[in-house]
C-alpha cells in the first residue's frame, strides 16, 4: 500500500483528454467526476481510475477528474502520471 | 520487403491525435516524445504513448517512438517505452556511429526475454552526422534506416531553408547513398507547408527520384500525397511488366539477350523492374501480379 504524498495534476481540458488531480486521502478511492459522458460512461471511467490506482498500490486517494471524452488508455495514462507526480511509483526523470 | 513509404509524426502528448493516428494510411507512425512535447510534460507523454502502444489497435503499420536525444531524456524514455513493445525507435541528433551502438546497448539491457528486437531509425540532422552518415548507416544490425532532418541541419550549417530545397540537395543525396551502401532504408525530410499540396507532391517525387525509400509527414493530410508519389506509377508498372515478359520470352527462346522497344534489357533494368513489380504487388496496385 502506498500513500499519495502531495497534490498533483496531469492531463488537459482539451477534447479527448482528461484532467486528473490527486490529493492525499483516507478511506478508499474517492472520485469527484465531471464528464460530458458521465451518464453513459461514468461507471466505466470510475472503474478505470480505480484500477489504475490499485495497479500502483494506491488504496487511499482523493481524485478529481474532469473528462473531455478520453478513452480508457488516456484515462489510465493520466492517472498514472498524476500519481507518479504525487510521489507514487518509480521516479522516471523529467 | 516491407513497405514504408510514409512516416507520420504524431505529438506524443495529444490523446486525440495519438488514438486516431492509424486512420490516415501512413506506413509508419512516429509518436513524438521530443520536439512536440514540452520538457515539463515528458513524463505524461511517455505514459500516454506507452498506454496507447499497449491498448490501441493500429493494425499492421510500424509503430515507432521518437525518443529524446541521448544527452537529454532518452534513458527515461526507454524505461517506460521499451516494455510497450514498439516496432521501432527513432533517435534524433545522431552525430556518430557510437550513438547507435550506445542505444542498442541500452535496448539489450531493457528488452524482455520474449520481446523481439526493436529496430532503430536514426535522424541525420547535423553537419557532423552527415559527414559520418556511412559509418552511422552500418553501425549496428538494429539500424533499419536514416531520416534526413533538414530543419536542424540547415540551421546548423547556416543556410536558408527554402521550399525548393536546393540548400539540402547534397545532404539528401549523401543520406540516400550512405543508406544504400549499407543496405538500409532512407527517408526524406518533412515538407513543412501543410497547405501546399502541389509543393508536397513535387517534393515527394523529387525524393523518390533521388532514391529515398520514403518520406516523413508532419500532418495526416500529407500522407496520401506521399504514398501516391512513392507508389509505382501505372507507366512504371506497365514498363516493368514488359521488361519481365521480354526476359521470360528470351529465356524460353534460349536467347541471352532481351529487349523492350529496341532497347536492351540489362541486369540493372531487370532488377528495377522486379522491384517495381514486387512493390506494386505488395500494395495491390492495378496491373500488378501475374497475367
Amino acid at each position: 500500500m502506498k500513500s499519495v504524498l502531495k497534490a498533483a495534476q496531469a492531463g488537459t481540458l482539451e477534447s479527448n483528454d482528461v484532467m486528473i488531480i490527486v490529493e492525499p486521502g483516507e478511506n478508499g478511492i474517492n472520485l469527484d467526476l465531471e464528464s460530458i459522458v458521465k451518464k453513459q460512461y461514468g461507471a466505466a471511467i470510475a472503474a478505470t481510475i480505480a484500477d489504475a490506482a490499485k495497479a500502483l498500490g494506491v488504496t487511499d486517494v482523493n481524485v478529481k477528474a474532469i473528462d473531455r471524452g478520453a478513452l480508457p488508455y488516456a484515462i489510465r495514462a493520466r492517472m498514472v502520471t498524476a500519481l507518479e507526480r504525487a510521489g507514487i511509483g518509480p521516479e522516471r526523470g523529467a | 520487403m516491407e513497405v514504408r513509404r510514409s512516416i507520420l509524426f504524431v505529438p506524443g502528448n495529444n490523446p486525440g491525435m495519438v488514438q486516431t493516428a492509424g486512420l490516415f494510411g501512413a506506413d509508419v507512425l512516429v509518436f513524438d516524445l521530443e520536439d512536440a512535447v514540452a520538457p515539463s510534460e515528458k513524463d505524461a507523454a511517455r505514459d500516454l504513448v506507452s498506454m496507447a502502444l499497449a491498448e490501441v489497435d493500429y493494425g499492421r503499420v510500424d509503430k515507432c517512438v521518437r525518443l529524446n536525444s541521448l544527452d537529454t531524456f532518452c534513458q527515461a524514455d526507454l524505461e517506460v517505452i521499451v516494455p510497450s513493445c514498439p516496432d521501432l525507435l527513432m533517435l534524433p541528433k545522431v552525430h556518430r556511429a557510437q550513438d547507435i551502438v550506445e542505444l542498442a546497448g541500452l535496448l539489450d539491457g531493457l528488452e524482455g526475454p520474449y520481446q523481439g528486437k526493436i529496430g532503430i531509425l536514426a535522424i541525420i540532422e547535423s553537419p557532423q552526422g552527415l559527414a559520418e552518415a556511412y559509418d552511422i548507416a552500418r553501425s549496428h544490425e538494429r539500424l533499419m534506416g536514416l531520416l534526413m532532418g533538414a530543419e536542424d541541419y540547415t540551421a546548423m550549417v547556416g543556410s536558408l531553408r527554402t521550399k525548393a530545397g536546393h540548400e539540402i540537395a547534397v545532404a539528401r543525396s549523401l543520406v540516400v547513398n550512405a543508406a544504400a551502401a549499407a543496405g538500409i532504408e532512407s527517408f526524406d525530410a518533412v515538407f513543412t507547408d501543410v497547405n501546399d499540396e502541389e509543393g508536397l507532391a513535387a517534393d515527394s517525387l523529387l525524393a523518390k527520384n533521388l532514391g529515398f525509400t520514403g518520406k516523413a509527414a508532419i500532418n495526416p493530410r500529407q500522407v496520401k500525397t506521399i504514398n501516391d508519389a512513392f507508389n509505382p506509377s501505372p507507366g512504371e508498372i506497365a514498363y516493368a511488366r514488359l521488361v519481365l515478359k521480354s526476359l521470360r520470352q528470351a529465356e524460353r527462346e534460349g536467347s541471352g539477350v532481351a529487349s523492350v522497344g529496341g532497347k536492351m534489357v540489362d541486369a540493372p533494368v531487370a532488377k528495377r523492374a522486379e522491384k517495381v513489380m514486387e512493390l506494386a504487388e505488395k500494395l495491390g496496385l492495378p496491373g500488378a501480379g501475374d497475367e
